[in-house]
C-alpha cells in the first residue's frame, strides 16, 4: 500500500461505508424509510445510547471497560427527579445534579480501579448494582414523574432548531447528542485527557514510568464517562417526562455495542468519537429499518448480534493484513 | 567446506516508507557457526524474520536443503527445521520444562485421551542428553533462571528436529559461567552438523564462537567473511562505514562537586539492602553487579516505581518521598529502562507523542489543549539532534530499529529536561555506532551539569564511561571505586564479594 491511512481511519471508512450500505438497503426495500420523520425518528432512538456509547469510549480506550453506565444512567435520571419533583428545585439545578451524580459514580469506579487496583470488570461490575439499588431508594421504588416542571420535557422533546429555522423540527436530543459528540471529539484528540487516555490504553506501565500519574487521570477518564452517562439519564428522562427506576438495565451492552462496531479496540489505546457515533448510528438504522421491514423484535436482537461479530472480525482482518 | 544448508539470494522487502531489505545475501553450512552483524536498522532482524516465516518476501529465493521453499508463517519454517530463539522467551512459566519443550505435540495414549507423561518424559532426557544438559523435566519453568529457561527453547527447537537455528542476542541476560555452558551447547550442536545463525553485537563472543561473519548494513548485504581473517576494527568499519567515536577515560569530576542526590539506608525485602549513596553535580556514576545484583530495583526505587520498605531520599539536600514515578519526574529524575519495549516507550504512539509524553504540561495552550505545533516542532529538533532514523514524527515508534527506538526514549528525557538521568543498560542490544552516539550524548549531558546514574553489565563501558562506580552484590553495596582504582577485575572481585 503505498498511501498511509492513520491506523483507525480505515476503520471509520469502513464503518461509514456499512452506514450508507444500510440506509441505501433499508431506502430501496421500503419507501417509509427514507422519510423526514423516520430519519428524525432514528436519531433520536440513538440520542441517549449515542451520549451513553460516547461515555463508554473513554473508558474502553483505557483498556477499561464500565458496565455500570446503564444502571447510573437511571440512577441520575432518578436524581434529577428528586431534586426537581421532591425538592421542588428550578430545573437547571436539577439537570446539574443528575450529571454530577453520573460523574460521581463515574469517581467511586474509577477510584476502586486506578487505587484499589480492582479490575474493571468487577468495580463496575458493582457500582452497577449499587446504582439500580439506590435508584431504587431514593425513589421510594416507585416512577417520578415531572408534571410539576413541564419545562423538564423540553430539554429533550423540545425543538430550539425549530424555533430557530422554522421547519426544522429536530428535537434537543438528537443536537444534544451531536454536541456531545462534539465535545467528546475536543477531549480526545485535542487535550491532555485524551494524549493519557490513549497512552495508557496502550502501555500503562510505560507511561506510568514517564511520570504520568496513571492512577489519577484514569479517575478523571472514568468520572468523565459518567458525566457523560448523566447527561444520558437526563435527557432520558425528559424524554420520558419521568424517571424509571426499574429501567436501564442493558444499555450498558448496547452502549459497549456501538463503541466496538465504531472500531474502538476492547484490548485499549485504539478508537475514535466519530467511530462511535457511526458505531451507534448502525444499531439504530438496523433496528428502526428491520422494524419497518416488519421483522419481529427478537429477530431484530439476532441480528444485531451477528453485526457486532461482523464488525469486529472485519476490524480483525484489516490489523491482521497492516 | 561441508554442505551448503541454507542459501538465501536476492531477498528484498518494503514496508511503508522503508526499504528494510534491499537484494540481500545469506548463506549458512551445515555444522557452522554464523554471525550476523550490523547496527540496528541494518535488516539482521527482518532477514531472520523472513527466514522464519515471520514476514514474507518481496523478491529472492531462500534455497534450503538444496531446494527452494516458501516459508509462509513460522509454523511452516518450524516444521522444516529452522527454528529461532528468541531474545525474549516465549515459555508458559507456570508448566514444567518437559510440557514447555512438547507443548501441542504431548505424547498421548488410549486412544490418544490420556496425555503419557512417562514417554514425555524419556523424550525430553534423550534431549537433553544430546545437549549435554543436565536438567529435571518435571521442574516448573518459573523456577528457572534466564540462562536455564533459554536451555530449553534450546531444546524445544532441538525436538523439532532443526537444521538451523537463529540465536537473537543469546548471552544478552546471561552471565560469564552462563555463556559459557551456552557456548559448551553451542559447540556441541555445531558438531552434530546444525546450522546455526548468531546475531550479537559483543565482538570478542563473535570472535570466539563464530565460523564465519555476514555484516549488513541499512538493508543490504555488505560481505561475509572467514572470523578467523578478520580484525574487530574490519568488522567495525564494515558495520558502520563512519569513524567511530571513542572516549578517553573520563576527567575526574573536579574537585567536590554539590550532591544532588543522596540515598541512605534503603531497604526492599531481599532485593536491596542497606543501600546508601551520593550522586554528584555533572558526574556519571556506574553502577556495575552481575545479573541479579538489584542494579535495576535500585533504579526503579529511586524513580518512585516500587515501593521501598525503608531508608531516605535528598534532592539538593531536602528529603523526598515518591507515591509514584510522577514524584521522580517532578523533581527532575528520568529513568530510561533496560527493556525499551515495554517499559520505555508506548510503541503504539508515534515518536512526536513519546518525545513529549513526560511533559505534556509544558505543551498546553491555556485551557488544556494541546499544542500540536509545539509538539511538533520538539519531535524533530529531537529526531535531529538524536539523530534518529524515521521517516517522519507520525511514524508509530514499532516501526522503529531497537536503537532508535532507545533514542526517543532518550529524547523524551531531554524534552522534560531533568537534571538526573538514570540509565539502565542503555546500550544492550544496541550495535557499536549507535553505541558511541550514546556515549557521546553521557558526556555531553555530564559536561553540561546533568547528573548521570549508567547500570550496565558490560565493564569496558562502565570502565570507560564512569567517574565513579558502585559494585553491587545481592542487594548490597560491596564496594566504591574511583575510576583510577577500577580495573574489570576489582569490579568482578567486588561483584562475586558474598557479605
Amino acid at each position: 500500500m503505498n498511501i498511509q491511512i492513520k491506523s483507525g481511519a480505515l476503520q471509520q471508512v469502513l464503518a461509514l461505508a456499512s452506514l450508507v450500505v444500510l440506509i441505501v438497503f433499508f431506502t430501496i426495500s421500503s419507501s417509509n424509510f427514507f422519510q423526514f420523520s423516520n430519519i428524525v425518528g432514528i436519531l433520536l432512538s440513538t440520542a441517549v445510547i449515542g451520549v451513553l456509547a460516547l461515555g463508554s469510549t473513554f473508558v474502553i480506550i483505557t483498556g477499561g471497560i464500565d458496565l455500570s453506565v446503564g444502571t447510573v444512567m437511571t440512577l441520575s435520571g432518578v436524581m434529577t427527579g428528586v431534586c426537581i419533583t421532591f425538592w421542588g428545585l428550578p430545573v437547571p439545578v436539577g439537570i446539574l445534579g443528575g450529571i454530577l451524580m453520573g460523574a460521581l459514580c463515574g469517581l467511586l469506579s474509577g477510584t476502586a480501579v486506578a487505587k484499589m487496583k480492582i479490575p474493571p470488570f468487577i468495580a463496575t461490575l458493582a457500582m452497577m448494582m449499587i446504582a439500580k439499588g439506590l435508584a431504587l431508594i431514593i425513589s421510594g421504588a416507585k416512577p417520578v414523574y415531572f408534571n410539576d416542571a413541564e419545562s423538564f420535557a423540553e430539554v429533550s422533546q423540545g425543538s430550539v432548531l425549530g424555533w430557530l429555522i422554522p421547519g426544522l423540527d429536530i428535537p434537543n436530543a438528537v443536537v444534544i447528542f451531536f454536541v456531545a459528540a462534539i465535545v467528546g471529539y475536543l477531549i480526545l484528540s485535542k487535550t491532555i485527557i485524551g494524549r493519557y487516555n490513549f497512552a495508557l490504553g496502550s502501555n500503562e506501565e510505560a507511561t506510568r514510568l514517564s511520570g504520568v500519574n496513571v492512577g489519577f487521570w484514569k479517575i478523571v477518564i472514568y468520572t468523565l464517562t459518567g458525566a457523560f452517562t448523566g447527561l444520558a439519564g437526563v435527557m432520558m428522562a425528559s424524554r420520558l417526562n419521568s424517571a424509571n427506576p426499574a429501567l436501564g438495565a442493558g444499555y450498558e451492552l448496547e452502549a459497549i455495542a456501538a463503541v466496538v462496531i465504531g472500531g474502538t479496540s476492547l484490548s485499549g489505546g485504539k478508537g475514535t468519537i466519530i467511530g462511535t457515533v457511526i458505531g451507534a448510528l448502525i444499531m439504530s438504522v438496523l433496528t428502526n429499518g428491520l422494524r419497518i421491514l416488519s421483522v419481529p423484535q427478537e429477530w431484530q436482537t439476532v441480528v444485531v448480534g451477528f453485526v457486532i461479530i461482523l464488525a469486529v472480525y472485519a476490524d480483525i482482518l484489516r490489523r491482521r493484513k497492516a | 567446506m561441508s554442505e551448503v544448508l541454507l542459501q538465501m539470494e536476492g531477498i528484498t522487502k518494503e514496508f511503508p516508507g522503508v526499504l528494510a531489505l534491499n537484494n540481500c545475501q545469506f548463506e549458512l553450512r551445515r555444522g557452522e557457526v554464523h554471525a550476523l552483524m550490523g547496527e540496528n536498522g541494518a535488516g539482521k532482524s527482518t532477514m531472520m524474520k523472513i527466514l522464519t516465516g515471520v514476514y514474507q518476501k518481496d523478491e529472492g529465493t531462500v534455497t534450503y536443503q538444496g531446494k527452494p521453499v516458501e516459508l509462509t508463517n513460522p509454523k511452516a519454517a518450524q516444521d522444516a527445521g529452522i527454528s529461532m530463539i528468541h531474545q525474549e522467551l516465549n515459555l508458559a512459566p507456570d508448566l514444567t520444562v518437559a510440557q514447555n519443550i512438547f507443548i501441542g505435540r504431548e505424547p498421548r495414549r488410549r486412544l490418544r485421551l490420556f496425555l503419557d507423561d512417562q514417554a514425555l518424559h524419556r523424550q525430553v532426557k534423550a534431549l537433553f542428553q544430546r545437549m549435554g544438559l543436565d536438567m529435571d523435566p518435571a521442574i516448573q519453568v518459573s523456577e528457572l533462571t534466564v540462562a536455564k529457561q533459554q536451555m530449553v527453547e534450546i531444546a524445544k527447537a532441538l525436538s523439532y528436529n532443526a537444521d538451523v537455528l537463529v540465536m537473537d542476542e543469546p548471552t544478552a541476560a546471561l552471565s560469564e559461567t552462563e555463556i559459557e555452558d551456552l557456548f559448551r551447547i553451542i559447540r556441541q550442536l555445531r558438531a552434530d552438523g546444525v546450522g546455526i545463525v548468531y546475531i550479537s553485537h559483543r565482538m570478542d563472543e563473535i570472535k570466539r564462537i563464530t565460523d564465519r561473519i555476514t555484516v549488513m548494513r541499512d538493508g543490504q548485504y555488505i560481505d561475509t567473511v572467514l572470523t578467523a581473517e578478520v580484525t574487530t576494527q574490519d568488522i567495525i568499519s564494515k558495520m558502520v562505514g563512519r569513524q567511530i567515536y571513542e572516549t578517553s577515560k573520563p576527567e575526574a569530576a573536579a574537585g567536590e562537586r554539590e550532591t544532588v542526590l543522596e540515598v541512605k539506608g534503603l531497604n526492599q525485602g531481599r532485593a536491596l539492602r542497606d543501600i546508601s549513596f551520593t550522586l554528584r553535580k555533572g558526574e556519571i556514576l556506574g553502577i556495575a553487579g552481575l545479573v541479579g545484583a538489584g542494579r535495576t530495583e535500585l533504579a526503579r526505587a529511586i524513580f518512585g516505581a516500587d515501593r521501598i520498605q525503608s531508608g531516605e531520599i535528598y534532592i539538593h539536600g531536602s528529603r523526598v518521598k515518591m507515591r509514584g514515578p510522577h514524584d521522580a519526574v517532578r523533581l527532575g529524575i528520568g529513568y530510561l529502562s533496560e527493556d525499551r519495549k515495554r517499559y520505555g516507550c508506548v510503541v503504539d504512539l508515534d515518536v512526536k507523542s513519546n518525545v513529549v509524553i513526560a511533559s505534556y504540561p509544558g505543551f498546553l495552550r491555556p485551557g488544556g489543549w494541546v499544542n500540536t505545533v509545539k509538539i511538533r516542532k520538539q519531535a524533530e529538533d529531537m529526531v535531529e539532534r538524536l539523530k534518529v532514523k524515521t521517516p517522519h514524527v507520525d511514524q508509530e515508534v514499532k516501526f522503529l530499529s531497537g536503537g532508535n527506538q532507545q533514542k526517543v526514549v532518550i529524547g523524551k528525557w531531554l524534552t522534560r529536561d531533568c537534571d538526573i538521568l538514570i540509565f539502565d543498560e542503555p546500550t544492550r542490544g544496541i550495535d557499536v555506532g549507535a553505541k558511541s552516539e550514546i556515549y557521546r550524548l553521557l558526556n555531553e549531558l555530564a559536561a553540561q551539569g546533568k547528573s548521570i546514574i549508567m547500570i550496565s553489565s558490560e565493564l569496558p563501558e562502565i570502565l570507560r564511561m564512569s567517574h565513579r562506580i558502585l559494585v553491587m552484590c545481592e542487594g548490597r553495596i560491596t564496594g566504591e571505586l574511583d575510576h583510577e582504582e577500577a580495573t574489570q577485575e576489582t569490579i568482578m572481585h567486588l561483584a562475586t564479594a558474598r557479605m
